[in-house]
């Protein structure tokens, strides 16, 4: 027989389109292991282990209490059974929270002093993480992935590797400017007041079962403030690399954009080839204050798992942005193409009158993977806006549902969102799907969902027809633009990513 | 093990419902319907589809007092049409069956174990139990297990006149449960009517049947007293190039949720539901609910979903609905719309319009959007010479026309344009 693993791709979908989803499927590039000899906290999580974490950072007491309140409440806590994913029951006593590369036992107190092995390992990732490397540039890393490469623009990195960052470039120029940017466990001592004041603020200790256990449990991550007015002088990037085995990762990272400033910020992150499933569980809290923006990119690849299903990240994620003054912004940008199952719904909450909102997502699943992801747009402010485009592509085996909440409060006057969500499938043994919830309490709000496939906006197709193009070239033109509209949003270190998914197109989409 | 002490347990509607003796069959299905019932129990709000709107109102021991409308000499809708009048009050047939035209027999339900009505037993709580997965509708399974009352209706050729259900109420306090089992034949035709309140609470089941070819209408307008409370459920199965065509119009009514589950299961079949409500705070409360779940099991199949309310004063609109599109049901072809008009600060819309697909050749879209009134439209119509709360009405209309254009024949849409017309123009005298 003609093999079975034969996907017969309806008509309509564009070749260009399955090719480079397939190629996603196909090779993950990231599996390798680094051989480094690691310290591991004795497995399982208990009180024990939460002191034990909080001991290895060096941290003062109230942080502690902190973290064993949330413990406390996790315990008490059930997994939620109501995101459209499939997973044997994870054991929490099974797995290492904390892993640290023995030559991080003294935190190197420069770059030049951090273990070559590790150095190397985000060479190969093409993150050079030396300042004279990024600046001299780095053989290989113009094929590399997400994040810092030289000669295009500076980007200040912090490199986390399984439990703790092994070190932050340009951290000196950006003080300069004013701006912090520097691992979470730093943050904890050199700015507690800071952290005491943010931490939680916008996910709350028992937000849910996994911010919780992230409360609890979380041993590093990035955290930035930029002071008032400033427009950080560089782009900031956070690159996650697990490489234990049987090892969860927990970080926490948390930016505050004070009054009128701005920041952009990138995410990366990878992991080996494992047979078993690995928990990856952070959380992400962004401050925004009055005329303040973040911009927040994610590039997810996370090991998918393998062809069969085995092993691959569990990706439970926490992501929530607070727009607490006036006028602030904040823009998600999210590429996910990684993780065995994902369950993460960056999120904000538009709090300041005329405070803006924007999730653009692209969320390519293959062979088993399953993904269930989108946003919420809480508008409580007068004049807030918010924008939703998300494009779902299932391919093999896998399922990909889109699920938001889009919510008007009654003191949210004159709001406005926008929302549109397209799926397409390639080959009959997948799914997608799309639960929005739509709540609106004011009838000076417009609230609109759609699906391209229903309704081409009718301004753009009257623009492209009075230049001159017939119908169908225009809704091409317009339709086709499916991953660009996403990936406009990325900045421009995710080029090279990017223009692998440039070939997908939304042509042939189920709705 | 130590069984918690339950002092004074709350009082149930359940302790309150005797199971009715109709026959073998039906007490068959009953005594499983409870069983079902007892599995699911009643809903809270942490049930994923009585969030937005609770169950409280249908679960309550004793339904609230809905004080009857004075009609002020109004004749009912659908009054003006020719058709085969079956009256129920306060949830009771009254009066006898009329002479039936070839092709359509009717038995009562209450009637059904002393006739051998295999192709009644082969639906009564059949599509209901198929239609509790993988969403659970425990009032569906409370009605089949206690319904009062209801009607058996075959229809086995094309039946030119519309059969009409009329439900009054006298008692303000009645409690009513009706259920209707409806096979259409291969190649059958019947459009079916449904007016009135019948009851201060109401639980219906409607289980439709259509067999190859056949072809079914519904229209159904829900009684005006304002404190009434309704709960309805519609099954359908749809076999091969069948047609179904629902539409409701709700207009007051203090509680109302329609629930409606569609299976397709042969192929080249069509499905159209549609509902127009509107509903103003002022004059009592208003929550208005559309539950709608669409399964497509079969090829080349289309439905199309379109809901509109209008809402003002606190009135509250709930539009769930879901297309399932299962593994290999190829060339579906999905269409969902869910819009409402708030017409002021106070009233509130919540949706969920979700699709669920497992098969790639298929077309599905959902559009779902909340606004208030079109400033610009409104400003024209005004510049014109329309005076601003009568051209605020025919704004209105026009936004629930595209509901109303669902239905087929146009004596139904010009009956149930007028009362909406008649409705706002009572709503601008008071």
């Amino acid at each position: 027989m003609a093999g079975s693993d034969e996907v017969i791709v309806k008509e309509g979908v564009e070749e260009e389109t399955v090719a480079a989803v397939r190629d996603l499927g196909d090779s993950y590039k990231y599996g390798w292991e680094t051989e480094i000899e690691m310290e591991f906290a004795p497995k399982g999580i208990s009180e024990e282990i939460v002191r034990l974490i909080s001991e290895r950072n060096d941290e003062p007491e109230w942080m502690l209490e902190w973290r064993l309140a949330a413990y406390r409440r996790w315990v008490e806590m059930e997994e939620p059974k109501w995101a459209m994913v499939d997973y044997p029951e994870i054991d929490f006593q099974d797995l290492y929270y904390y892993a640290r590369p023995k030559s991080m036992e003294k935190k190197p107190k420069s770059l030049d002093e951090v273990d070559p092995k590790l150095l190397a390992t985000y060479e190969k990732l093409g993150i050079p993480l030396k300042e004279q490397m990024i600046l001299a540039g780095v053989e290989g890393a113009e094929e590399a992935p997400a994040a810092a490469r030289a000669g295009e623009r500076k980007v200040a990195v912090d490199a986390v590797f399984d439990s703790v960052s092994v070190g932050t470039t340009f951290q000196e120029e950006l003080k300069k400017a004013g701006v912090i940017f520097c691992p979470i466990s730093e943050a904890i001592r050199e700015h507690p007041e800071l952290v005491k004041k943010y931490l939680g603020s916008v996910v709350p200790q028992s937000d849910n079962f996994y911010a919780t256990l992230n409360s609890a449990v979380f041993s590093d991550g990035s955290f930035v403030y930029i002071p008032p007015g400033v427009r950080c002088p560089m782009e900031l990037s956070t690159y996650f690399r697990i490489n234990a085995e049987n090892t969860g990762q927990f970080e926490r990272t948390l930016i505050i954009a004070d009054k009128g400033s701005y920041v952009s910020y990138l995410e990366g992150c990878t992991a080996p080839k494992r047979d078993t499933a690995q928990l990856h569980a952070a959380v992400v809290e962004l401050v925004i204050l009055e005329d303040a923006e973040i911009k927040y990119s994610t590039v997810q690849n996370w090991f998918p798992g393998d062809e069969e299903g085995k092993g691959g990240i569990y990706n439970f994620v926490t992501k929530r942005a607070d727009c607490r003054g006036a006028r602030a912004k904040v823009m998600w940008t999210q590429v996910e193409t990684g993780s065995a199952v994902t369950w993460k719904y960056p999120s904000c909450i538009l709090r300041g009158d005329d405070s803006q909102g924007e999730f653009y997502s692209i969320a390519i699943t293959n062979n088993f993977q399953q993904a269930d992801t989108g946003t919420k747009m809480i508008h409580l402010g007068r004049n807030t806006r918010s924008r939703i485009v998300s494009k779902g592509i299932s391919a093999g085996r896998a399922q990909n549902t889109y699920r938001g909440l889009v919510s008007i409060h009654p003191r949210a006057k004159n709001s406005r969102n926008y929302t549109q969500c397209d799926s397409l499938l390639i080959g009959d043994r997948c799914g997608a799907h799309t639960v929005p919830y739509v709540e609106v309490r004011n009838n000076s709000s417009r609230v609109e969902h759609e699906a391209t496939t229903s309704k081409v906006d009718e301004d753009q197709m009257f623009y492209c027809q009075s230049r001159g193009m017939d119908e169908e070239a225009a809704v091409a033109l317009i339709v086709n633009g499916f991953a660009r509209e996403v990936l406009q949003a990325l900045p421009m270190e995710f080029a090279m990513e990017a223009q692998q998914l440039v070939a997908i197109s939304l042509e042939g989409s189920v709705g | 093990m130590v069984t918690p002490a339950v002092s004074n347990p709350a009082p149930s509607l359940l302790d309150r419902l005797v199971l009715p003796t109709s026959g073998a069959w039906a007490n068959d299905a009953r005594r499983a319907a409870l069983a079902r019932f007892r599995d699911m129990g009643f809903p809270g709000r942490r049930d994923e589809y009585w969030r937005f709107a609770g169950g409280e109102d249908f679960a309550a021991p004793e339904p609230e007092e809905a004080p009857i409308l004075d009609m002020q000499g109004e004749a009912p809708v659908f009054s003006g049409l020719e058709r085969l009048k079956f009256s129920f009050r306060d949830g009771r047939f009254e009066g006898d069956l009329p002479a039936l035209p070839e092709g359509l027999e009717v038995s009562r339900l209450s009637d059904a174990g002393q006739q051998d009505l295999h192709w009644a037993r082969d639906l009564y709580g059949v599509l209901e139990a198929a239609g509790q997965s993988p969403v659970a509708r425990p009032f569906a399974a409370l009605n089949t297990a206690f319904a009062g009352d209801g009607l058996l209706i075959r229809v086995t050729g094309k039946v030119a006149l519309p059969l009409s259900l009329i439900y009054c109420h006298d008692d303000p306090r009645s409690d009513a449960m009706l259920h209707h089992v409806l096979r259409l034949e291969p190649g059958a035709e019947l459009t079916l009517l449904e007016n009135g309140p019948a009851a201060a609470r109401l639980n219906t089941v409607l289980e439709v049947d259509v067999a190859d070819g056949a072809r079914f209408h519904h229209v159904r307008a829900q009684g005006r007293d304002h404190g009434r409370r309704a709960i309805t459920h519609l099954f359908a199965r749809l076999a091969k190039e069948s047609v179904f065509k629902s539409f409701t119009l709700t207009v007051n009514g203090a509680h109302t949720r329609n629930e409606s589950v569609v299976e397709f299961t042969g192929d080249d079949a069509v499905a159209h539901l549609a509902g127009a409500a509107m509903g103003d705070g002022r004059m009592g409360d208003f929550t208005h609910d559309d539950t709608v779940f669409i399964t497509h099991g079969a090829e080349n199949c289309e439905s199309r979903q379109v809901y509109k309310k209008v809402l003002m004063n606190g009135a509250v609109g709930v539009f769930q609905g879901k297309i399932l599109v299962k593994e290999g049901a190829q060339k579906t072809d999905g269409y969902q719309k869910s819009q409402a008009l708030l017409l002021d600060e106070d009233s509130t819309f919540l949706a969920k319009p979700e699709l669920e697909i497992y098969a790639d050749d298929v077309a599905c879209s959902h559009g779902s959007t909340s606004g208030g009134i079109d400033e610009e439209a409104l400003f024209y119509l005004r510049s014109r010479g329309v005076p601003a709360a009568e051209a605020q009405d025919l704004l209105v209309l026009a936004f629930l026309s595209d509901a109303m254009e669902e239905i087929e024949d146009a004596a139904i849409i010009e009956d149930i344009t007028s009362r909406l017309e008649a409705w706002l123009a009572r709503r601008r005298a008071g």
